[in-house]
């Protein structure tokens, strides 16, 4: 079983690394690339707790504006030798195209989840702003019950819903405001 | 690390991957989108000493428009045969991922059973990944996408190292977690074919949570005759075709035949009431006889189960067959 050799681009920084193909990408972003923000829950698929931006080059960049490209998945359920020439965007790096990575501000989801008293514990946190994103990216104007829907895929179990939905809507509120101001300051009267 | 250590292939095309199957035997296994694939890995419940990766191989993603008869005569157990004849077609790539299918314009207006039935697979970051060839080839009983096939009539069409074959839903699943596929054979596209007049479509399930696999579920396509006068009331048509696809209850996907039969010739208007949704219902789980029990609910409760499903999605696709709409959307998710 040889080892393989990858190189995959993690929030903007190209990480090469020979791996044996049974490792999982959500072992190779924490042990390999020091990236410890997400988070390892279940390991089969149901917690959330280590979703991640993937984006491979041919894939279309259906993202919104402001927000990091790139699809929801699981990273426990990709093996990195799968993310080979793809690029990730993990917790680290949510707020690139913002501020600077590392730099400690927050991107407008990460900012609604602090103003929301959307976390407690913090474990499921990276998972649930990175499904929040990604949904967001899609959905810049959703209902509700899309909210719910797309939040029903990662698992809290201490903080309760109730605020992390809010800081979604807030944050999704947020996003059609800026849109709006936008347009009308474009828009000549 | 959880998964068992194994080689690693990613083949550029699909002739390549047949052989790469064709050549490791046994040991070897295609992973697709892998949402089903890897938590079996990771739990230790199989493990393998090949990995096929299908993420590079070409021709395997799409969906395409495609005007003219099933892929009947490409092989030789092909639907053709059926007398299914010419008409519209929807050709998905087996590598197309669950979003895809879902966000497809095409899918959303030829198929719509697909569509509907999309959503309720898994949650949406599973859908990122998870594919439509992986799900019929992985063959869970209790899919969603498995018994659509069945209830469309779709054909799957497959590649190995002797060439291609067509096969149809009907004669694809053959047990638990087992097809009518060989052991080196490529699962390369589905191809269904799109109504071509008055038709409606309904899926149902019930699971513990979201996202979940169903305790029981019901995925239903009625078309009907023209309508001889052309009127816009389409209550005098009669049922020309009736396919109640089952899942989460038995081995297989299954349909519902008897109750079919029951139905077809009928005027669409006289199966409306929701007594005959009951009664259809009833009909439906009347010749099962394998039920799963277990701790999600015994045999006699996903029955019941079933039954109340059959019901609420015949009386959504009956109505739509009518009246070209459905009334109330039923929660998705």
């Amino acid at each position: 079983m040889a080892d393989i050799g990858i190189g995959v681009r993690v929030n903007g920084r190209l990480r090469r690394a020979s791996v044996e193909a049974r490792l999982t990408l959500v072992d190779f972003l924490r042990e390999r690339c020091q990236l410890t923000g997400t988070h390892v829950g279940c390991e089969h698929g149901v917690c959330g707790a280590c979703t991640v931006l993937l984006k491979y080059p041919d894939d279309a960049d259906e993202s919104g504006p402001g927000l990091p490209g790139g699809e929801a998945v699981r990273s426990c359920l990709v093996f990195a030798v799968q993310a080979d020439g793809a690029e990730v965007t993990t917790i680290e790096g949510v707020n690139a195209g913002g501020p600077a990575p590392g730099s400690g501000e927050l991107s407008a989801v990460q900012a609604a989840f602090r103003d929301h008293h959307a976390l407690q514990c913090g474990f499921c946190t990276p998972g649930f702003v990175i499904s929040a994103t990604a949904f967001l990216a899609e959905h810049p104007d959703p209902t509700d019950e899309q909210i719910r829907d797309a939040l029903s895929g990662n698992l809290c179990r201490c903080t309760g819903y109730q605020g992390i939905l809010a800081a979604v809507r807030a944050a999704a509120d947020g996003i059609v405001t800026a849109t709006q101001e936008a347009k009308q300051t474009k828009e000549p009267r | 690390m959880k998964p068992a250590p194994f080689e690693y292939h990613a083949p550029a095309d699909a002739k390549e991957a047949v052989q790469l199957l064709a050549g490791l035997g046994d040991g070897a296994k295609l992973i697709a989108g892998g949402q089903s694939l890897v938590p079996l890995l990771a739990l230790r419940l199989a493990s393998f000493e090949h990995l096929i990766d299908l993420r590079k191989v070409s021709g395997l993603r799409g969906i395409e428009d495609r005007a003219g008869s099933l892929p009947g005569a490409l092989g030789s157990e092909g639907a053709g045969s059926k007398g299914v004849g010419f008409g519209q077609t929807v050709w998905i790539g087996a590598g197309s991922t669950e979003a895809a299918i879902g966000r497809s314009p095409a899918v959303a207006a030829k198929v719509p059973l697909l569509a509907r039935a999309t959503p309720l697979i898994g949650h949406f970051q599973i859908r990122n990944r998870g594919t439509i060839g992986g799900s019929l080839a992985h063959a869970d009983a209790a899919a969603e996408y498995p018994a659509v096939a069945l209830a469309l009539d779709a054909v799957i069409e497959t590649l190995s190292p002797r060439g291609q074959r067509a096969i149809p839903a009907a004669e694809f699943f053959t047990g638990i977690w087992s097809t009518a596929l060989e052991p080196d054979e490529l699962l390369t596209g589905v191809t269904f074919r799109a109504p071509g007049g008055r038709a409606g479509f309904a899926v149902e399930e019930f699971a513990r949570r979201p996202g979940d696999f169903a305790v029981a579920g019901a995925a239903i396509a009625i078309e009907l005759d023209a309508d001889p006068g052309g009127g816009a009331d389409g209550r005098d048509a009669q049922v020309s075709r009736c396919a109640i696809g089952l899942f989460g209850l038995g081995t297989t996907p299954l349909r519902a035949s008897a109750a079919e039969a029951s139905v077809a010739g009928r005027a669409a208007g006289d199966l409306t009431a929701v007594a005959f949704g009951r009664e259809i219902g009833q009909a439906a789980m009347a010749d099962l006889d394998s039920v799963p029990s277990d701790l999600h609910g015994p045999a006699a409760y996903r029955k019941r189960v079933g039954a109340a499903l059959v019901a609420a999605a015949w009386r959504r696709a009956i109505e739509e067959a009518i009246t070209g709409a459905q009334g109330e959307e039923a929660a998705g998710g």
